[in-house]
């Protein structure tokens, strides 16, 4: 479980990026945390693994404070794909890049070159073991980075930004594989302005501004709420800018799933006909 | 609304144009045939790979001239032969602005960066005052100008990418999925920046992107490439809501999704609205009788 | 990183900051000039402390200070080799003699170190650029540092967005012997070499889209031109130069250790 108790955290660069910020993540939860560019939310997630502490007030993994622990410590627990790949890629293959966060944490010989078999399949990359990471593709070295972390297999995954640049096929498979992780009971803490993607996901929406959650509960309800959007600086998901113009004939205002909104329109319209 | 002028004349015309990069084995480019007409809105887009990038690339000569490799079939931008002339020559008709803002900017000022292509021509000083202020004008950003590239956001920073190219006073732009690191609100100002240009200057815009969504609602032509060749090439509304665009693993326009869903259900609409407000729209004038 | 914080330029204005950046680095050469001139301790100490009005005018002196706190471990370097060397290999007519002698070695470093913090706490990247082109510096240079410094604060963030990553993977740079601690860098390293190498390609792309190299002679959207004031600093220089040459050879200069007590080793 990861807990954060009224955080503030600032810059050294003097930007005050988390005023009173309180939120509890439960085991098995899938979050999403959104907000514009600038709101805090990479911050925020960064405190759930140590990278950065707060100021003041507490940020708790399973109770214990992360002022007390480790980053590689905490790392086992809470596993960060960060948004751009090339940030982490630095070996001469596939599978020892996989292998680096696994020796790092001190697992034999044998179980890291099972962990690594495990996340190339995983991850479908099984054919590319042995090729240099820097001569795939971007949408591979994106899975190769999310195959690193997933490999010691953490309890909690936080994933930035992991939409940029993606087709939406690849968004498609992205969204599938996050939510068969999290039915695997992993907690999966999605970092992301992509409000297309979460309208698809419905997750648990916490909506940040300015350094602080200004809303939070299900993306149906929270993405549709006019008034939240224009504070929060974020476009609704399409479904739901149709329906907010059609409220008055009835439908309901929270409708953001397009086969949600053809079920509804077509019981409509059988319902004009009789 | 935008509508593809069928009497304009062509500024971009490729015929059977076949790229293969220096050291690959597959080819990027398979006999590709496209024309742009002038001031026409024009969406590029396909699944990661297709070739998109690659054929941006050609129409301002970074192939062949920077990227060798093997070039064949016909290209010609603004009625030049894009072989035949150097990439500084074509830079004064077509423009490109990038995916990532932060590695298009050099300069140490947004002034000097939206000046940065006009002292690469030789233009004289006073000419690139008044020209450095309208570009900095059109792309709204004139207070801006004394600041620092880092200091800005990322779509202030791709602003002063627009500016930097509006600044040579290209007939031709091309944007490279220019809102990939922008949020939802940021990439909606860049789209609308792009269309005034579009509208009040008849720049002719040519726009690789994958969040129709936003952007489809500007576009007069809509080409989808797929594995190197163009899949299709016509009308938006027809494109976005034939099967085969669906099949691509495009990301068609939601609205039009929802007339495709309702019609295989049964309920067929006239008209495929191309943003969230037309579809607002025809189905009030459907619904409320 | 405090030494490099004595050298990076801030946004102000002041008649420093708008002196021409090719008359203040001649300034500053005739600075240098005349400190080798001097091995005596009280010249070098006048020269020291000259700058002091240009930096309380300019009003760069926290930052100014800052660069000579970084450069107090050089110094005292440079003062203790002095020292042990002459004391050791040289012979000294007295021991006050050689502390002096190394005192003013080290002021003479310092003279150097403040004169130049000062000319780049007042010259903007910009400006100084613009000195080198109109100095008929090749463009490819200029640019080259231009963009090289354009790009500092992105590639230290960069750098530690890669840290952080390789961090959240296990890695721990404290631990572990000196050479294991080295090893640990390499994660950090690759990805930050791999990354500039895209990030010049992508930048070179942009250049050449906006025109580069497509006329042979480029122009420049502002022009450097002499005033007043950088003729008054001109005329300083000369001065200084002129009373440093005259001092040099014309005046007895006394030692200070004449008129203290001696040591007794």
């Amino acid at each position: 479980m990861i807990e954060v108790k009224d955080i503030y955290f600032t810059y050294p660069t003097g930007v005050e990026a988390l005023k009173g910020v309180s939120l509890t993540i439960k085991d098995g939860e899938f979050v999403a945390i959104m907000g514009q560019n600038g709101a805090g939310k990479t911050t925020l997630v960064k405190n759930f693994n140590g990278l950065l502490r707060p100021a003041k007030g507490e940020a708790l993994v399973d109770g214990v404070s992360t002022k007390d622990v480790s980053v590689a410590k905490l790392a086992r627990t809470v596993g960060f794909v960060f948004q751009n790949p090339d940030h982490q890629l630095f070996s001469e293959t596939v599978e020892e890049e996989i292998a680096y966060a696994l020796r790092n944490f001190g697992f034999d010989g044998a179980t890291v070159e099972k962990r690594v078999t495990w996340a190339l399949n995983l991850l479908d990359l099984a054919e590319y073991r042995k090729a240099s990471p820097f001569m795939l593709s971007g949408g591979e070295r994106k899975r190769v980075a999310l195959a690193s972390v997933l490999a010691w297999d953490p309890k909690v995954v936080i994933l930035d930004e992991p939409t940029i640049g993606q087709d939406h096929r690849q968004k498609e498979n992205l969204r599938q594989f996050i939510l068969q992780l999290n039915e695997q009971g992993k907690t999966v803490v999605i970092v992301t302005h992509d409000v297309e993607f979460v309208a698809e996901c419905n997750p648990r929406v916490v909506l940040m501004k300015e350094g602080r959650i200004i809303a939070d509960g299900e993306a149906k309800r929270i993405l549709t709420d006019t008034t939240l959007a224009l504070e929060a600086s974020i476009v609704p998901p399409q479904i739901a800018q149709i329906f907010q113009g059609l409220t008055f004939l009835g439908f309901p205002s929270d409708v953001i799933d397009v086969s949600e909104a053809k079920k509804l329109l077509v019981e409509h319209f059988r319902g004009l006909r009789s | 609304m935008p509508s593809k002028a069928k009497h304009s004349l062509p500024i971009i015309e490729i015929k059977g144009l076949t790229y293969t990069y220096p050291g690959a084995s597959k080819k990027s480019l398979l006999d590709v045939s496209l024309t742009i007409e002038k001031g026409e809105f024009a969406i590029l887009t396909g699944p990661s790979g297709c070739g998109k990038t690659t054929l941006c690339r050609c129409f301002n000569g970074l192939i062949p001239h920077f990227y060798a490799g093997e070039l064949k079939g016909g290209l010609t931008v603004a009625d030049l032969n894009v072989n035949e002339h150097t990439i500084g020559e074509m830079a004064k008709h077509v423009g490109l602005v990038f995916q990532n803002p932060e590695n298009q900017l050099f300069a140490l000022s947004v002034e000097k960066d939206v000046a940065f292509g006009l002292e690469n021509l030789g233009m004289p000083r006073e000419q690139m005052q008044e020209r450095v202020n309208w570009a900095l004008k059109m792309t709204g950003i004139t207070d801006l100008r004394d600041r620092a590239p880092h200091e800005l956001s990322g779509g202030q920073q791709q602003r002063v990418a627009i500016a930097s190219v509006l600044a040579m006073q290209p007939d031709i732009i091309v944007f490279d999925e220019p809102t990939s690191f922008l949020d939802p609100l940021g990439a909606q100002k860049i789209f609308e920046v792009i269309a005034e240009l579009n509208r009040k200057l008849g720049i002719t815009v040519i726009l690789v992107e994958h969040r129709l969504d936003l952007a489809a609602r500007y576009a007069s032509h809509v080409i989808i490439m797929d594995d190197g060749k163009i899949a299709l090439d016509g009308e938006p509304r027809e494109i976005f809501n034939s099967e085969q665009a669906w099949l691509l693993g495009v990301g068609i326009p939601k609205a039009v999704r929802l007339w495709r869903l309702l019609e295989e259900s049964g309920v067929a609409l006239k008209g495929i609205p191309i943003s969230s407000d037309e579809a607002t729209q025809r189905l009030k004038e459907v619904l409320w009788r | 990183m405090s030494v490099f914080e004595g050298f990076r330029f801030r946004h102000i204005t002041s008649p420093i900051h708008n002196r021409d950046p090719r008359i203040k680095f001649l300034f500053v050469l005739a600075m240098f000039v005349i400190a080798i001139f001097f091995t005596e301790f009280l010249p070098l100490l006048v020269l020291f402390f000259l700058p002091l009005p240009f930096v309380w005018i300019a009003g760069v002196g926290k930052q100014w200070l800052r660069s000579l706190r970084g450069a107090v471990f050089l110094a005292s370097f440079i003062f203790v080799f002095n020292f042990v060397f002459g004391y050791f290999y040289r012979s000294y007519p007295s021991t006050t003699m050689l502390l002096e002698y190394s005192l003013a070695m080290t002021l003479r470093f310092l003279v150097l170190i403040e004169s130049f913090s000062v000319f780049f706490l007042t010259t903007s990247p910009d400006h100084l650029s613009l000195a080198l082109e109109q100095s008929h510096v090749p463009y490819e240079f200029t640019f080259a540092f231009t963009t090289a410094v354009r790009f500092v604060p992105v590639l230290a963030e960069e750098a530690q967005t890669i840290m952080d990553a390789q961090k959240a993977r296990g890695l721990e740079l404290e631990r572990g012997n000196f050479l294991k601690r080295i090893r640990n860098y390499i994660p950090i390293l690759i990805p930050l070499i791999v990354s500039a190498i895209r990030r010049s390609l992508e930048l070179a792309e942009a250049m050449e889209s906006r025109a580069w190299g497509a006329s042979p002679k480029r122009t420049n959207l502002y022009v450097l031109k002499i005033k007043l004031g950088d003729l008054v600093l001109l005329a300083l220089a000369v001065g200084l130069l002129v009373a440093g040459i005259y001092v040099r050879y014309f005046v007895e200069i006394p030692l200070l250790s004449t008129f203290l007590p001696q040591l007794p080793f």
